[in-house]
């Protein structure tokens, strides 16, 4: 939970991403804004292309340019612009201050080297430490990301291990240097549900001890719920809905929001003849968007909505919402 | 890995007998006479004659068991007795070649330097170049490097060395006059003279050889780098915070090797079989020279020897690249 810190260790405003490609440009993050205080858990929740990843990688240039391009924004870590640094910076950064777990723990190891030695890797390039320390400091890490016998494990190598336990070591990387943030793309998505929760409850206690700020990324509105202080709803590369997560939940706004949490299966009562589904496709931004993205798939579409493109409007208790249906402004779900 | 090697060195045995026989059948089969250069004065039967002391007049079966003894147990106890000076082979019959009579072994040990030499410098140099030009031009996808690279491998890899070979000896020997034209296997390097000389002479074959080489190894480098330049590993080494040199070269690279060092592998009993074209071209002496000639006039002991020889090399580099795969990735275990 956050504490009494109301400083942001980051602050993301109107960041905007555009892939180049033969067909045209593709705009898959549109003046994206969000931050997060120390100890704090952002979950980012959206369908697959929604701009999720394509935006946590922007933060710290994982995107391999060209195709990529951010074209604007400003990126505030403590204070510190990371689109303006220069590049050697940026490396400090990436995985000293900022700490990345990408989704598929089987792919994102590399199968030559050893898991010790990709350990070590940041932790003797960031933190400056001879062999026998990083050594000290890998087996530290990955007790603390609870595998059994870490000091008989570092010299494995990652096929070896299983899927869960490799996600593990893909944790202990990311928090090799204390990072003052850790995003985590989709982690639990590729492990199976016990394993997943596993995964969860290791980075609850990792942030109850440690107090990094985590943006949790994942389209698993089951998790989100419970681990998250705040939750962003992103859709076509933009934030639709932004609230802390109770209000988020209980009183969700934003149509696709809504639509979302439908989809939902209840695992009791009489089982559903059709499961619930939003009708249609997100769209291909072939530009930056100049009317609501989701006007197409919502029940609530009118005039307005192929005009203009909704702003994030302020509805109270840190609750935004980029909507302008009366509805998404004034009380709870009225109409589905 | 000891246990895989063992049992693979095993299996090796009757594999080469094998190919030892097919060899020898093919031979038997093709046509051919040694007697045919002999000038047509000489009379059938003295012909004959010649014939039978060659040993053709005994059956098949026969004359492949005294080759195979002849192989496995003679020429090995004679490389002994050069090494330690003892006498055990005296008296027992070498391979013979019919050509000039001298014993197989003694014409391929005059051969094998000149080859090694030339092809073995050119696949040495064509690894140095075609190692980073495949990095850097996976690195730098479709940059004009890459473009380059790939024009000029493509020709390297379609012009045939008939070609290459006589035009840089026109452009080279011919034009300017900067290196010879022909291989002098009489020089003696005992002195930085004649070695700046050997070096010159090496210079158009292992040329024309490494832009072949290079061109089949660089392109296969860049496949391989970039293969593994997409996968997710590299984005967790670069999430990591290492620098670029470390990414490539350390991440990308050792990955990308696996399947390249096998190539290099696999293709270095090809360095002993000599180059036959290229050897030709520039009147390099070596062994290709001599198979082609041995073929020429129907040296079917030669033939069969040095057949017999690639054969053995290729079996066992085989099973060097397996064992090198084996210990590049961890992931492979033969036990």
């Amino acid at each position: 939970m956050p504490d009494g810190d109301t400083r942001n260790v980051l602050e993301v405003n109107n960041l905007r991403t555009v892939f180049g490609t033969r067909s045209g440009e593709v705009h898959a993050v549109n003046s994206v804004s969000f931050h997060v205080k120390p100890g704090e858990l952002l979950g980012v929740v959206g369908e697959s292309g929604s701009g999720k990843s394509v935006t946590m990688m922007s933060l710290i240039g994982l995107l391999p340019s060209p195709p990529a391009d951010v074209r604007e924004g400003e990126v505030l870590l403590d204070g510190e612009d990371l689109l303006k640094v220069t590049p050697d910076r940026l490396r400090d950064v990436r995985g000293g201050e900022v700490g990345f777990i990408f989704q598929d723990p089987m792919t994102s190891l590399n199968p030559v080297f050893t898991v010790g030695y990709q350990i070590m890797e940041p932790v003797r390039r960031h933190m400056g430490l001879n062999k026998k320390q990083a050594k000290a400091r890998a087996i530290e890490l990955l007790e603390l990301v609870g595998i059994p016998g870490a000091a008989g494990r570092l010299s494995d190598y990652p096929h070896q291990f299983s899927g869960g336990m490799r996600q593990r070591v893909m944790i202990a990387i990311a928090l090799a240097c204390d990072p003052k943030v850790l995003i985590a793309d989709e982690p639990t998505t590729a492990l199976d549900v016990t394993i997943q929760a596993q995964i969860l409850e290791i980075v609850e206690d990792l942030r109850a001890k440690l107090g990094m700020a985590i943006i949790w990324i994942t389209h698993d509105l089951g998790v989100i719920a419970g681990i998250a202080d705040r939750v962003a709803v992103m859709y076509a590369g933009q934030i639709v809905e932004h609230a802390p997560v109770f209000p988020l939940f209980n009183d969700p706004r934003h149509p696709y929001t809504r639509a979302l949490l439908k989809t939902i299966p209840t695992v009791s009562g009489e089982r559903a003849a059709k499961l619930q589904v939003i009708e249609g496709q997100p769209p291909m931004l072939g530009a930056a968007p100049t009317a609501c993205p989701f006007r197409d798939r919502c029940p609530l579409v009118f005039d307005r909505c192929h005009a203009e493109n909704p702003l994030r409007a302020d509805v109270g208790d840190g609750h935004d919402v980029a909507c302008f249906h009366p509805l998404a402004h004034t009380a709870k779900e009225a109409v589905a | 890995m000891l246990t895989f090697t063992i049992r693979r060195l095993l299996f090796a045995i009757p594999t080469l007998l094998f190919i030892a026989l097919v060899i020898f059948m093919l031979l038997e089969l093709a046509p051919g006479d040694p007697m045919a250069n002999v000038p047509l004065t000489v009379p059938a039967e003295v012909k004959e004659q010649m014939r039978q002391a060659l040993g053709l007049g005994e059956p098949v079966h026969i004359r492949f068991w005294k080759w195979i003894v002849q192989f496995f147990w003679i020429e090995p106890l004679n490389v002994f007795d050069h090494m330690f000076g003892t006498t055990f082979a005296e008296g027992k019959l070498r391979i013979i070649s019919w050509q000039n009579r001298a014993p197989v072994f003694i014409t391929i040990a005059e051969r094998i330097p000149q080859t090694l030499w030339v092809v073995g410098t050119s696949y040495v140099v064509a690894i140095l170049i075609a190692i980073p030009v495949g990095i850097y031009s996976a690195y730098k996808q479709y940059s004009v490097f890459d473009q380059a690279g790939t024009f000029v491998t493509m020709i390297g890899f379609s012009v045939p060395p008939f070609f290459s070979g006589v035009l840089v000896i026109i452009i080279f020997a011919v034009q300017l006059r900067w290196f010879p034209s022909i291989y002098d296997t009489r020089l003696v390097v005992d002195s930085w003279d004649s070695f700046g000389m050997q070096v010159r002479q090496m210079f158009l074959p292992v040329m024309v050889l490494a832009l072949q080489i290079t061109s089949q190894l660089s392109r296969f480098m860049r496949a391989s780098m970039l293969d593994n330049l997409n996968q997710d590993y590299v984005r967790t080494a670069r999430a990591k915070g290492l620098r670029e040199k470390t990414v490539v070269l350390v991440h990308v690279l050792r990955n990308s090797m696996i399947p390249v060092v096998t190539v290099i592998a696999l293709g270095v009993p090809a360095i002993f079989g000599g180059a036959i074209i290229t050897e030709q071209v520039f009147k390099v002496n070596g062994i290709g020279q001599l198979l082609i000639t041995a073929i020429q006039a129907n040296d079917l002991p030669m033939v069969q020897t040095l057949t017999f020889i690639f054969a053995v090399l290729i079996v066992l580099f085989n099973l060097i690249a397996d064992v090198l795969y084996g210990i590049l990735d961890p992931r492979i275990r033969y036990d």
